[in-house]
């Protein structure tokens, strides 16, 4: 009965063409090709998508809560790396 | 992007089991002030941060029993589907008997992250450890239960389940967003259904009316017990698992529900039902919490047969669950015809 | 068949078409709440669901679909035994699934491709069509090749329906396609499946005295008329109702 374990898989999709994939949720399947079969009903009934990844969720690499600090916290103060950070003059256009 | 004060200053906990790995006293206390702030800034918890092992808990037992129901809710409406007294009805009642099943699949999933399989889950329904809605313990005798479970059932799930949307465990809310959103037509179509039914033939209106007799106090029991006899209740709303009381839930669902017979023209089985004033609400009826207390133990109508047929369908799909786990063990590691490893592989209906 | 328009849809085979996809539909909503897994919940409905779609616009062309679905007698219907044969195990469903939809799409295709009346409707059930199939011929795979059970329960299924498959190639009145190499394509895609399932092409004939055309003819077999008394008794309990 142990082999009905089917493993887990997290699932991605396009919501429409011009957009990245998102992580709409996860399912339970025996192989790749189903859990992208079973994505397609569960996850697109109602015409959420053109298109979808599976990939197994042991194959998922996370960063885990206490890094983030030296994974995320670099980026927030390097301000000058976003446009909100220059200063132009009023009716200075197309910039 | 919210980073959750708790996901900062908490460390990690990869096994799931709720006990932070270098765990010491001091060190729990800090990630317990840290997550109590999140919780009382409004921001979310989610999958690897550190948490309270009674909040893990609530949660598995919420989740589960929340997916339960709809997977056992399927049941009495699917003994309509086939039949269903016209097409257009029909597809109506498959699609959303379907949507049932699929709700089930995301709370599992969103159980899932919690550190709690499926197969667990799905095990404590089968033997009785976890329960489910007590309300489908009711059986549908006429075709007019399928629209009073619509308008009733799915409108008093409705009401539990919006301020969900906003609970602080991320996988839990956003399950229900996607939820709330496909369920709008559950219950619109329920009313509908009635409302034909309602303006009919005398047999029609006659069974829409007792449908809604038969329907309306045990919607009322699905808020659960009153407030001061509630047990989870207060912990649940300090968490943000919960959001409003069950009493307050209930009050709001009958606010609603009046009006709604109205136009219906279906009366509801309340002779106490009537407007106050005073506190701009209806006034009800009190409610029956020895029959609620009763179904909940195991002796309503339908308890052994929902859960006999649950754990049939479960046990005679054994064979077919691993014969497929079988199959992907002998061709694991070669392509399918049909994926593309690497590709994006278009997924579009028509 | 050269004018277009509903209209002029031959009544005949738009029963036909619109029979075999509404009674497959009902079958395949038995399933709801008993499926093996809850995945499968999901899949069954959704081609369910396509086919009553698909039933619901031919029937229509025909007359009033309700009228059609809940009012006409037994030997009025004019399915194919195939689709009215009971779901038995997952094998069975999956072996009927297989059979079936191959079939359907192969019609389908030539019906899309050519300027009749279904062309249109055609377009667009192909592509649901091509889903159902592609569903049928996983399942067979998995069902043939997973388990020494599983094994045995496919090959019973496979060879049980055997004899139902003949009847799909009788050329239906109003449906121009080419039947005989309809047939042929057919047994080499479904032959292609089940090799590929470690299943071997069953030895059966594919017709039997019952079976020849007879579902066209409106000569069903005896679950039929359960399915329907089932389908129909509420409709027919309250005449002239609204729902």
């Amino acid at each position: 009965m142990t082999t009905t374990d089917w493993p887990l898989w997290e699932v991605f999709v396009r919501s429409r063409r011009g957009l990245s994939h998102t992580h709409a949720g996860s399912l339970h399947a025996p192989d790749a090709e189903l859990a992208l079969r079973n994505a397609r009903d569960l996850y697109t009934r109602r015409g959420e998508g053109v298109s979808i990844w599976v990939v197994p969720a042991a194959a998922i690499t996370a960063s885990s809560p206490d890094e983030k600090d030296p994974f995320f916290e670099p980026a927030a103060d390097k301000p000058y790396r976003h446009p909100t950070f220059y200063e132009i003059p009023e009716g200075v256009k197309h910039l | 992007m919210a980073t959750a004060a708790a996901q900062r200053t908490a460390g990690t906990q990869p096994d799931g089991d709720g006990v932070p790995d270098t765990a010491d006293t001091a060190d729990t206390a800090a990630y317990q002030r840290a997550f109590d702030a999140a919780v009382a800034a409004d921001e979310r918890v989610e999958p690897r941060d550190w948490m309270p092992d009674a909040y893990r808990a609530t949660l598995v037992r919420q989740i589960a029993q929340h997916a339960h129901s709809e997977i056992i809710g399927m049941q009495p409406e699917a003994n309509w589907i086939t039949r269903a007294p016209s097409l257009r009805r029909k597809a109506i009642l498959m699609a959303k008997v379907q949507d049932e099943a699929g709700h089930g699949l995301y709370l599992y999933s969103a159980a899932e992250t919690l550190g709690t399989g499926r197969d667990e889950l799905l095990d404590k329904l089968h033997s009785g450890r976890q329960k489910y809605s007590s309300i489908f313990n009711y059986p549908t005798l006429t075709w007019a239960d399928v629209g009073a479970i619509g308008w009733l059932v799915d409108g008093a799930a409705i009401t539990n389940q919006v301020p969900l949307c906003r609970c602080s465990y991320g996988p839990y809310a956003r399950a229900m967003v996607r939820i709330c959103k496909e369920e709008s037509f559950h219950q619109r179509q329920g009313y509908e259904s009635l409302l034909a039914l309602s303006k009919g033939t005398p047999e029609q209106h006659a069974m829409a009316q007792d449908a809604v007799d038969r329907w309306w106090w045990p919607s009322l029991m699905m808020f659960g017990p009153p407030d001061d006899e509630s047990q989870h209740s207060a912990q649940s709303m300090e968490w943000k698992i919960k959001r409003h009381s069950n009493d307050e839930l209930r009050q709001r669902f009958v606010d609603i529900c009046v009006p709604q017979a109205e136009s219906l023209g279906l009366t509801l089985p309340d002779p106490d039902l009537r407007w106050n004033e005073e506190r701009g609400h209806y006034d009800f009826g009190v409610i029956d919490w020895t029959e609620f207390r009763d179904v909940l133990k195991g002796n309503g109508p339908c308890n052994e047969q929902r859960i006999t047929q649950r754990r049939r369908a479960h046990d005679e799909g054994a064979w077919v669950r691993e014969a497929a786990a079988a199959y992907a063990a002998k061709h694991t590691g070669t392509a399918g015809a049909a994926g593309h490893k690497t590709h994006e592989t278009g997924a579009a209906r028509a | 068949m050269t004018a277009t328009g509903p209209a002029t849809v031959p009544a005949t085979a738009a029963l036909a078409l619109g029979d075999d996809a509404l009674v497959l539909s009902h079958r395949l909503g038995e399933w709801a709440g008993h499926a093996p897994v809850l995945e499968e919940e999901v899949a069954l409905a959704n081609i369910a669901l396509d086919l009553l779609g698909q039933a619901r616009v031919l029937l229509s062309l025909a007359g009033d679909e309700d009228e059609l679905a809940y009012l006409r007698e037994e030997r009025a219907f004019r399915n194919l035994q195939l689709v009215e044969q009971p779901n038995g195990d997952f094998a069975h469903t999956i072996a009927r699934q297989l059979y079936f939809s191959t079939y359907q799409l192969l019609l389908h295709t030539e019906l899309a491709a050519g300027n009749g009346p279904f062309a249109p409707l055609a377009a667009k059930a192909v592509k649901e069509i091509a889903y159902h199939r592609d569903h049928a011929e996983q399942w067979t795979l998995r069902l043939g090749d997973g388990t020494e059970d599983s094994h045995e329960r496919m090959r019973r299924a496979s060879e049980a329906l055997w004899r139902f498959t003949g009847e799909m190639f009788q050329p239906v009145e109003g449906l121009d396609a080419d039947w005989a190499g309809m047939e042929e394509r057919w047994l080499e895609s479904v032959r292609d499946v089940l090799t590929r399932a470690t299943l071997t092409v069953p030895e059966g004939p594919r017709t039997g005295a019952w079976s020849a055309g007879a579902g066209r003819q409106g000569l069903h077999t005896e679950p039929f008329g359960r399915m329907l008394a089932e389908m129909q008794h509420l409709h027919r309990s309250h005449p002239g109702a609204s729902w």
